[in-house]
């Protein structure tokens, strides 16, 4: 988009550049804030049916679909409160923090091959580090409100989300390694093709561990059955107990973005991310290069795709919450420390040997040749894979340090890499 | 903190402003950038030693640290910023509620620091940053102006180098044998250092058992192993409960 700025427009560079990531920042902010809206209506609906109720009906027509319009603008007309013991500064500022780690996090989440906030080489890595932020804004709601409830509620949700991070990080570290690389867009792309490609069937050591990462997922974003944070039936309100208005919509904002993000993540990782269950654009020939605008109309629909399997994600969510009972405290621990982090560790083992038995895969053998995956795992710069062989052949031959970077520096300048990542030193 | 490492993340949008034309060129944005993610980390870092509330402390450390790692990323290296974020900035969350746990005692419990400690410590401080400054000044290449360096895309090099394999390229003059090694012996040193560390914290924070039962376990012994996990349970719990509560 900077280009076309650039060439067709005639901006300034640099104007050029802002420009281009205010717009990227706007569409992320509205994606959060306009799916908060979405799945709030959603949510109300699902609840009211497993509870054989309506749910919402007058507001906006006939399935009450304007609900969280109406409720937005009633967030909007209330008074803002401050408890009087309250630190007014780490108060004020609590609710901006948690939205601003879940918005952060979508910075490096792809919606469709090149529909990315920032392309990061260490995706992955960037999208956990930045979730495991937003307990900061909890925690610190807790103990600025001044009150019991909020502080019970911030520290049962430090001792969670510490506690989850572990085995999320292992169920993550499964398709990266399957893929090879941390990158995000690396990794929607290995899983091109029919849904047999998708990691999620990728041996049964992936599908087993799909099903931990969601349960991990589920308690990091603090959703029932482990909104232990929030417990309204024993803290009032958890740590959000003395926040109204805007302040405390900003929490749900935040609550209704991560939930969206960890389930897009989980489409990444395991479920082919855009790409669909059956390749319809290849089959009708509109493959990478067709031009431009076959080009933008594939991404549009993995775009469609993307946001269609973190939807389904999130519903499952709802489901989950209105049919469990909310967990103890000690459940919560046992089911993290006790199931969740060794059927994470032995699946991570487990996927590790199949990937070492079968290189090619059982399934996704079938859809692709084997040596094709293998070669990946050794990328050059700008994505551009080294072949492995001539870089160990070389090395171990002449033994020259000169030898040995070569292959990486070939690499470098085919891709461009000069003119894309030169940094400048500032003085 | 989130906006730091927010602003960070443009910067690296725009890195490729490199060659800038037209009326802004006078500016250059990576050193504005540089100075402002600089003056949050030294700003909030000040303010940690200044703040007399465990907490504010605290936060204040999470919002200099953050804004590290935006100098991280606008460096280009994103796997130290993200390593950054998730060690430095994610560990002070512990520290968070450490300082909260302590100060439940009264909330809001100021913590007043006496003048002479104030000197001590600006002493030690003036007599580091002198250290520091004289060795940063010493540096040949970094008194040069405006070098574009090359910053290469960092996991993959990062870690094949931890698996034994160096694909960067090595400084003139080491021998390449030590090159081609990489870091794989203090790779497995540290590994294992840190799994001896995860052991050692699990065993010492474990539930201690009680030697000899008591009438009441030895009359529910028909049930024992159930009598058992709840004890754990409901100790593990009110211990929770306990630490944060009061």
């Amino acid at each position: 988009m900077a280009d076309f700025l650039i060439n067709t427009v005639g901006l300034p560079e640099w104007l050029a550049w802002t420009v281009t990531a205010f717009v990227a920042a706007a569409l992320i902010l509205n994606v959060i804030a306009g799916g908060a809206l979405v799945f709030i209506w959603a949510e109300r609906k699902i609840a009211a049916r497993i509870q054989d109720r309506l749910g919402p009906t007058r507001t906006g027509g006939r399935f009450g679909w304007l609900q969280s319009l109406a409720d937005g603008i009633k967030l909007l007309a209330k008074e803002d409160l401050m408890p009087e013991g309250a630190d007014g500064m780490l108060f004020r500022l609590a609710p901006y923090i948690s939205f601003c780690a879940s918005f952060c996090a979508f910075i490096a989440l792809p919606f469709a091959f090149d529909f990315v906030g920032q392309r990061l080489n260490v995706g992955v890595f960037f999208v956990v580090a930045v979730l495991g932020l937003e307990v900061f804004g909890v925690i610190l709601a807790g103990y600025a409100s001044a009150s019991k409830w909020s502080l019970f509620g911030a520290m049962r949700e430090a001792a969670q989300v510490v506690s989850y991070e572990v085995p999320l990080g292992m169920c993550v570290v499964v398709p990266v390694m399957l893929a090879g690389s941390m990158d995000l867009v690396t990794i929607g792309e290995k899983q091109a093709g029919w849904f047999t490609g998708w990691y999620l069937f990728h041996d049964p050591f992936t599908f087993v561990i799909f099903w931990v990462y969601v349960t991990c997922a589920v308690a990091s974003v603090n959703r029932a059955p482990f909104d232990l944070a929030e417990a309204e039936s024993e803290l009032v309100a958890g740590f959000h107990t003395e926040y109204s208005g805007l302040r405390w919509s900003f929490f749900f904002m935040a609550e209704y973005g991560s939930m969206f993000l960890v389930s897009a993540l989980a489409a990444v990782l395991f479920m082919g991310g855009w790409n669909g269950p059956i390749p319809v654009a290849t089959l009708l020939g509109l493959s990478e290069g067709t031009g431009d605008t076959a080009n933008y109309f594939v991404r549009l629909i993995g775009c469609g795709n993307l946001v269609l399997k973190a939807t389904l994600g999130v519903l499952l969510m709802m489901w989950v919450r209105w049919t469990l009972p909310r967990l103890r405290i000690d459940q919560v621990m046992t089911t993290c420390l006790k199931y969740c982090t060794p059927i994470a560790a032995a699946m991570f083992a487990g996927a590790m040997l199949w990937q070492l038995a079968f290189p090619g895969g059982i399934v996704r053998g079938l859809s692709r040749p084997a040596g094709e995956i293998r070669e990946g795992w050794l990328e050059g710069p700008g994505g551009l894979p080294v072949g492995r062989g001539t870089l160990m052949r070389k090395s171990a031959a002449a033994g020259s340090s000169e030898l040995l970077a070569e292959p990486l520096a070939d690499a470098k300048s085919e891709a461009g890499i000069d003119s894309q990542n030169v940094v400048q030193v500032v003085p | 903190m989130m906006i730091a490492v927010l602003a960070s993340s443009m910067s690296m949008l725009g890195s490729t402003l490199l060659p800038i034309s037209g009326p802004m060129a006078a500016v250059n944005w990576h050193s504005v950038l540089f100075l402002l993610f600089a003056a949050v980390a030294c700003a909030c870092a000040v303010a940690v030693v200044l703040a007399d509330n465990v907490v504010r402390m605290a936060f204040y450390l999470v919002l200099s640290l953050a804004s590290t790692a935006g100098l991280f990323f606008l460096a280009g290296a994103e796997f130290v910023g993200a390593m950054q974020l998730m060690i430095y900035v994610g560990g002070t969350l512990v520290l968070l509620v450490f300082g909260v746990m302590l100060t439940a005692q009264a909330p809001f419990v100021a913590i007043k620091t006496s003048s002479s400690d104030r000197v001590l410590a600006g002493m030690v401080g003036a007599a580091l940053l002198a250290v520091l400054l004289q060795a940063a000044f010493r540096v040949e290449p970094w008194r040069r102006p405006a070098v574009a360096a090359e910053a290469a895309p960092a996991a993959t090099p990062i870690g094949m180098a931890l698996l034994g394999v160096r694909v960067d390229e090595p400084a003139a003059g080491v021998p390449a044998a030590a090159v081609r090694s990489g870091y794989l012996l203090p790779f497995e040193i540290v590994s294992i250092h840190l799994l001896v560390v995860l052991v050692g914290a699990a065993y010492l924070a474990r539930a201690k058992r009680r030697r000899t039962p008591r009438a009441i376990d030895v009359a529910a012994s028909s049930v024992g192993p159930v009598v058992e996990a709840r004890q754990a349970a409901r100790s593990s719990a009110s211990a929770l409960v306990s630490g944060g509560g009061r």
